[in-house]
């Protein structure tokens, strides 16, 4: 169980960006190489550290979005009152360096072995473990059932979108829809839910992630539903320091 | 060894902040952001209980018994592991002092149980002397469910997650033990002043 434990400490390394892809106007991915990298579980996030010049330092927490066994990946959504991510978003280009430490955190995490099926439910950028969850699942070739369902603004806001093509997502647009949507167009309910969400005689295990009002409303509902709180993890964001 | 990443400044918005008040790695927020492992427990009050067990000793306080207990109000910094701190925050509730008085110990350590099965880990006098809290309102207002309502601890000396939400109880221990995010490989103790976030730190 404790596989993911941190044993002994947890060292800060350079982490070269390799390539950068911009998955949305405000939303940027991080390819990194990462010297002495212990490799990671899916779901778990890397503390990054950025120094000045005057040597000047700060730190956030990112969620890593590739899977085990793949280099560490990050994806950044800008917040324009923030510190950390502007840089990341706008400034950073391959070659730049910085550092990280991790991998970090061993519960919003799962292992093929965890089994399923999965319902995996995002709000926005927390659309990024879900990524590591769906890769590993594919690279381990494992049978287990899985779902998205993936709540984002508008289609333009939509991360990883030719990825999750190939993958079985439902997504809701809840501010605005391009001509002949047809898909849901509302912010996740109890009812939307009752519609996607595996059946509780399935026995799923939920992975919910994104901004706290989103990851209450879909926790809540799942709930409702008659899921075991035990099989619903949630990781929540929503601190204006990203 | 340190890297400088070409082109940071930084914004360095907590100029308004007293330095002296920030833990090294926090910046300040005026939000009051949320983290839980799982979903929000919503236990009745006329279900809740507290209790401190020791050995095989337990004392429980029901809610009326408990809201009845004489209260503190604190007005305290409080630094979360995800780097934000929140400064003057104000709570009201029952010095941990206060419960400890009516059970005959001499525990080490304490293990807070929780609504959900969230533990975390303790010395005793960590949440003795005047450090620690089981608070039910905050801002003059009843403990918001997804802030850890109808009652937290509050251990504001350390990293925040060692203020367990939806508190039930305390367990005396002779022994330390690992609560839930400290099996998951954070520290032990969580002291921010010295950045202890994870083992090792």
């Amino acid at each position: 169980m404790a596989g993911a434990t941190l044993h002994g400490r947890l060292t800060w390394r350079v982490a070269t960006v390799k390539a950068v892809v911009d998955e949305t106007p405000r939303v940027r991915t991080l390819e990194l190489e990462v010297p002495g990298w212990p490799g990671h579980v899916a779901g778990q996030h890397v503390d990054v550290r950025l120094t000045a010049e005057d040597g000047y330092r700060a730190e956030r927490a990112y969620s890593l979005g590739s899977a085990p066994g793949e280099p560490p990946v990050i994806t950044v959504e800008r917040l324009e009152d923030g510190e950390v991510s502007p840089y990341l978003t706008r400034e950073v280009r391959p070659g730049d360096a910085f550092e990280v430490r991790g991998p970090i955190g061993g519960y919003f995490v799962w292992r093929a072995d965890d089994g399923g099926p999965l319902f995996l439910a995002a709000g926005g950028s927390g659309v990024v473990p879900m990524r590591a969850i769906l890769r590993h699942r594919r690279n381990s070739m494992s049978m287990v059932k899985v779902r998205l369902l993936y709540s984002s603004r508008t289609i333009e806001d939509v991360i990883y979108r030719e990825e999750l093509d190939g993958e079985e997502v439902v997504h809701t647009l809840t501010r605005a829809q391009p001509p002949g949507w047809t898909g849901y167009a509302r912010r996740v309910d109890t009812d939307l839910l009752r519609e996607v969400a595996w059946s509780v005689g399935e026995g799923p295990l939920a992975f919910v992630c994104g901004p706290t009002s989103f990851v209450e409303s879909v926790a809540a509902g799942l709930v409702e539903l008659g899921y075991a709180p035990r099989r619903i993890k949630t990781e929540r964001f929503g601190t204006t320091g990203r | 060894m340190s890297v400088v990443s070409r082109g940071f400044r930084g914004r360095r918005r907590d100029a308004d902040a007293d330095p002296a008040r920030v833990p090294p790695g926090q910046f300040v927020t005026h939000d009051f952001p949320v983290l839980s492992a799982g979903t929000t427990p919503h236990t009745p009050l006329d279900k809740w209980t507290f209790s401190i067990e020791n050995g095989g000793v337990r004392r429980t306080w029901t809610w009326k018994e408990f809201s009845a207990l004489p209260t503190e109000s604190v007005t305290v910094d409080i630094h979360c592991v995800t780097r934000w701190s929140k400064l003057d925050t104000t709570w009201e509730g029952v010095s941990v002092d206060t419960l400890l008085d009516e059970v005959e110990q001499d525990a080490g350590y304490v293990l807070a149980f929780c609504d959900g099965g969230y533990t975390t880990n303790l010395p005793l006098e960590d949440v003795t002397g005047g450090k620690a809290w089981v608070v039910y309102t905050y801002e003059g207002e009843p403990l918001d469910p997804e802030h850890g309502g109808p009652a937290r601890l509050l251990v504001p000396h350390l990293y925040f997650w060692k203020s367990a939400k939806w508190v039930r109880g305390l367990r005396l221990l002779d022994e330390d033990e690992p609560g839930f995010w400290e099996t998951y490989g954070y520290h032990m103790y969580g002291d921010p002043w010295r950045e202890q976030r994870y083992t090792g730190d």
